[in-house]
């Protein structure tokens, strides 16, 4: 790891300060992307601004509509939530296979889609439920906030604050881990809105990272059931392959883990 | 015996420190004046080096010096050697390349040093490594064994045409023909075994000092065999004579054979000290042992069965192609070899085997030992012919084994090794009642029903342990004696001490070791301090692996013990006014057997230090050394067996049931083999199902990392059945047979058996990842 300087804002105005100070500064979240890259002295920020500990990032709310959590709160604290369980369990499921238990200790959801890493759990749980990022100068809607590879809709110096899903009618994520890194090697999180509308996310399958669905979400729409999927075929064009996954297994992970989702679902 | 003797499951003297977080590592070693080495590697796999310049890399802070391969050669240090001669069946002497500790001219695999910076602070150091500034003329690759003895393949070595190192053969290939030639049904098979990454805990490690003054090294470093490591770098590599060359491998956090060989970081490091004139350290990061720790494994083989029309085997044919990296790692030419193909007759009664292996350079990391060390390769080889053997026959796999088994010892092999003595009925019954496998069908039938593929699948193995007889290894080609030593020392207050040339990186040595000494004087291991991994310290020692440590390195103690308490009888009966043929040893004493006169182990030892009252004649002191050369190798065997589902729609293996029967003898701590035995099966079933190292075809390592590299975690594993059969060795005084291994060599095939008889495909590499399961699904899907 090169040299940096390492800062401990206790609020998000004076991380906005910091990080405007510095000549190449990064914030951290959990740390599973940047410090590891650090290490291996691929990144060198000048500062790294933790937003851990920012009173303001963390906590749980929960509105008649909506499931609100802070960009820093943790995997573990969402676990924990008994409200979070409540008002959308399969976030909390979702939350429950993401890393190991050293990463849900550490990891937040703020750092995670900030991140977007194309196998990462949360954009798909973003995505399906068409939730709501909310970031220290605005609200972006999820279908805006996905742009691809490591890519989103933040500008410099935008912090995530908080997410804010809408509570569905229906919802469940099902997830192939990946067998050495536990990020998804294809998992899918399906939704029926309040509003009777289907979403339907894939990640770790497309190499343009996070994606929405559409033939699935068509077959679900017309029928809401495991079965309505047989028929679907998923072409592999686009989609990632590597040893562990072949694309073609992942176009079949993602029909396969659709139906699995639904039939949680109910 | 005592509660803490052989058979008890004493708890680990040595885990408290390692849980709370005390052991002392080499990296936890502090050292005066210590300077820091980072290594610049090369990005290629191939690659002529045109130029090192250093300049920039010199003036910048805190760095010593940069040294490269060139001064090593300068500096005549010897280079890398194997151990190991083995003759390709024309009768010449197997072909290897040259292998600097730093490449001066030529990279051969990814990850090769070519020069090193030493400086003040790791950091600097790595600092500096970014600044040398290498010129390389990158050349084709030859990534694998296809690759490498394609026609036109890339040349590694000049001394190597065609990149193959030996031709080699065993056993009698007329009788095979004759045996294929009468045969009423052949099986054949094509297998890749996959290659592995170690992966020890602890990464390698050195600190290497130079003391001036006395013109004397120390070198402590991460070794299951620190005298060894110290008999090659000073008859081999120049670096320094024995006697002034101090080798210290203290606390191991694993090895799993990949800490037996002698690396070039260690040698530069201890080279480097002289250079310098200071202390230097290395120690390695997860990125450097991917990238330089010998990996395992990696066979491709063609393997054909004949069988009579009662299905009794006739004959075995084999042809291996072993993938040895880019350069012979010290034991590497052994293990396809010698701890391969001697192990080809398994279990069974096979008349004729003939088995050919051809060695091969690629431009990968060296292939070495890593747990089981060729007879895992032989194991799974078998155990899946023999699989697929019962389906062509459609007869139960069980039935199959049971039928061609050994049944009569001792057995002599057609390929040198002579069983001594085995009961595989035993332990293949012990394992089919454990996992209820007359039930099988039954479970199968109701999987099918609700939608899932269930299969089971056996793997019965047998493994050479115990290694070696000196005088059968050194007919083979083995450089150096594979014996064991020991010193007992008895303090003057009763307290013991015992060398032993055996080296613990995780085996429990501390323990069971104790155990020996305490049962036979009927003390607690508390009173018995086991030594090891220091050259001052203990004499001599061949080390540890190849689950030799109790066959071999207990045996010694043994030899010592015995002769310790011929002394201390004698001294005790001289005490007592006895007979010393009337002295019983218990719980601690010396007893006239049918009085109640007694002296204690305390006293004896007093009195033959004192030496104010000892026999006419005897010397003072009470300590005593043994050699101990085993006769035979150790046959450690058992049966495994394997019950999984396999998800159709993911092609995920789950484990239903998994149960192990193992006949390694004599336990000495029951608790200690069991670990022993999960730890095995897990790197076992590691192979089978998730771990894989590859490269891409330009010789980079692709999974050079764990986001990559699937280690087994304990939720990929069942919770295993175990059970023990035992048949004691005859071998050595102990009749122990070894316990290291087995659980590596015997559970792969088990996995895949298991797999390919749910999805009823049998085309299937390891590892079984779910995406190839789902594949080969898919073709038999398409093929019904």
């Amino acid at each position: 790891m090169y040299e940096t300087t390492y800062h401990r804002p206790a609020s998000i105005d004076e991380a906005a300060a910091l990080f405007a100070k510095g000549t190449d500064a990064k914030y951290l979240a959990g740390g599973h992307t940047l410090i590891p890259v650090m290490k291996q002295r691929l990144a060198a920020p000048s500062d790294v601004i933790d937003l851990g500990r920012i009173k303001d990032l963390i906590g749980i709310e929960v509105t008649a509509d909506a499931l609100i959590i802070k960009a820093a709160t943790t995997y573990f604290d969402i676990l924990q939530s008994a409200a979070a369980q409540k008002a959308i369990p399969a976030i909390v499921h979702l939350t429950s296979v993401l890393g190991d238990p050293q990463v849900r200790h550490r990891g937040t959801i703020g750092g995670s889609i900030a991140n977007n890493d194309p196998a990462a759990d949360y954009p798909a749980a973003v995505l399906a439920l068409g939730a709501t990022v909310m970031t220290s100068k605005r609200l972006i809607p999820a279908d805006e906030f996905f742009q691809g590879l490591f890519s989103t809709a933040l500008e410099d110096n935008e912090i995530i604050t908080a997410v804010s899903f809408p509570i569905p009618a229906k919802a469940a994520y099902s997830k192939m881990r990946h067998p050495a890194s536990r990020f998804a090697l294809t998992g899918v999180f399906v939704v029926k809105t309040r509003a009777g509308d289907v979403r339907v996310a894939a990640t770790g399958a497309s190499q343009h990272g996070v994606m929405r669905v559409p033939a699935i979400e068509a077959a679900l729409k017309a029928n809401w059931s495991a079965s309505a999927l047989d028929g679907i075929t998923i072409s592999p064009d686009g989609l990632m392959a590597d040893i562990h996954g072949s694309s073609d297994y992942r176009a079949n992970l993602i029909k396969v883990m659709a139906q699995r989702a639904v039939a949680e679902a109910g | 015996m005592g509660v803490e003797g052989i058979g008890a499951s004493v708890v680990r003297k040595e885990d408290r420190r390692f849980i709370t977080g005390r052991g002392r590592y080499v990296d936890d070693i502090k050292v005066m004046g210590l300077t820091h080495a980072h290594f610049v590697r090369s990005p290629y796999a191939h690659a002529r080096v045109k130029g090192i310049d250093a300049t920039a890399a010199k003036a910048m802070p805190g760095v010593v010096d940069v040294l490269t391969g060139q001064q090593i050669v300068d500096d005549k240090v010897g280079n890398l050697i194997c151990g190991w001669a083995v003759h390709s069946k024309d009768g010449t002497p197997m072909k290897m390349g040259a292998w600097p500790a730093m490449a001066p001219e030529v990279v051969r695999f990814a990850g090769q040093a070519v020069a090193v910076v030493i400086a003040e602070t790791k950091n600097q150091a790595r600092d500096a490594a970014e600044a040398v500034v290498v010129t390389y003329e990158e050349l084709p690759a030859a990534a694998n064994i296809k690759a490498a003895i394609a026609p036109g393949a890339p040349q590694l070595h000049p001394e190597a045409p065609g990149n193959v190192v030996y031709d080699w053969a065993i056993g009698d290939e007329k009788a095979v023909n004759d045996a294929f030639a009468k045969a009423a049904n052949v099986v054949s098979l094509e297998l890749t075994n996959n290659r592995l990454v170690p992966n020890a805990m602890e990464p390698r490690a050195a600190i290497a000092e130079y003391n001036d003054a006395e013109e004397h090294f120390t070198l402590h470093t991460t070794s299951q065999n620190p005298h060894v490591a110290r008999l090659v770098l000073s008859a081999f590599y120049n670096i320094a004579p024995e006697h002034k060359l101090r080798v210290v491998a203290p606390d191991v956090g694993g090895g799993f054979g990949s800490k037996i060989f002698i690396y070039p970081e260690e040698m530069v490091a201890l080279w480097a000290s002289k250079k310098v004139r200071r202390p230097v350290k290395w120690t390695g990061d997860r990125s450097e042992a991917f990238l330089t720790d010998a990996h395992g494994r990696d066979h491709v083989s063609h393997a054909e069965m004949a069988f009579d029309a009662n299905n009794k085997i006739l004959g075995l044919r084999v042809k291996t192609h072993a993938n040895f990296g880019a350069y012979m790692s010290l034991f590497s030419s052994s293990v396809p070899t010698y701890l391969y193909a001697t192990l080809l007759s398994g279990q069974y009664n096979i008349p004729a085997i003939y088995a050919e292996v051809m060695g091969v350079y690629t431009n990968t990391t060296p292939v070495d030992a890593y747990r089981g060390a060729g007879r895992p390769e032989a194991s799974y080889l078998l155990e899946r012919m023999m699989e697929t053997a019962a389906r062509q026959f459609k007869v139960d796999p069980a039935e199959l084994r049971r039928k061609n088994f050994i049944t009569q010892f001792p057995h002599q092999t057609p390929v040198i090794m002579a069983y001594d003595v085995g009961d595989f009925g035993a332990s293949l019954d012990a394992a089919m009642k454990a996992i209820d496998y007359a039930g099988f069908p039954a479970r199968k039938a109701k999987a099918k029903a609700e939608g899932k593929l269930r299969g089971i699948g056996l793997s019965c193995y047998i493994e050479a342990c115990g290694i070696a007889p000196s005088k059968a290894v050194g007919s083979l080609g083995a450089g150096v004696g594979l014996w064991e030593s020991a010193e007992v020392r008895v303090n003057p207050v009763g307290t013991i001490e015992v060398l032993t040339g055996s080296h613990s990186h995780g085996q429990g040595h501390e323990t069971t070791f104790a155990q020996l000494v305490a049962g036979r004087l009927g003390i607690s291991v508390d009173q018995v301090q086991i030594v090891h991994g220091d050259t001052d310290k203990v004499q001599f020692g061949m080390g540890t692996y190849g689950s030799r440590s109790a066959a071999v390195g207990m045996s010694a103690i043994f030899k010592a013990m015995e002769k310790v308490e011929a002394k201390a009888k004698k001294i005790a009966a001289h005490q007592l006014e006895a007979s010393e043929d009337d002295i019983v040893i218990e719980n601690g004493e010396f007893k006239v057997t049918g009085t109640d006169k007694s002296i204690a182990l305390a006293m004896v030892a007093l009195a033959a230090y004192t030496a104010h009252n000892l026999p006419d004649g005897m010397e003072p002191g009470l300590k005593e050394g043994a050699f101990y050369d085993p006769t035979n190798f150790t046959f450690p065997a058992g049966c495994y067996i394997c019950e999984i589902e396999v998800d159709a729609g993911t092609g995920k293996t789950h484990f239903v049931n998994f149960v192990a029967a193992d006949d390694f003898g004599r336990l000495i701590n029951p608790m200690i083999v069991e670990g022993q035995v999960h730890g095995g099966l897990a790197q076992g079933i590691g192979q089978a199902i998730l771990e894989g190292a590859v490269y891409d075809d330009s010789g980079q390592l692709v999974t050079a990392s764990f986001m990559d590299y699937t280690m087994p975690r304990a939720d990929d594993l069942p919770s295993f059945k175990l059970s023990h059969t035992t048949t004691l060795c005859p071998g050595n005084p102990l009749g122990v047979k070894g316990c290291g291994e087995a659980g590596a060599i015997g559970s792969s095939a088990a996995v895949i058996n298991a797999i390919t008889d749910a999805i009823g495909h049998n085309r299937l590499e390891m590892p079984a990842t779910p995406d190839r399961v789902w594949h080969a699904i898919q073709l038999q899907q398409a093929a019904e």
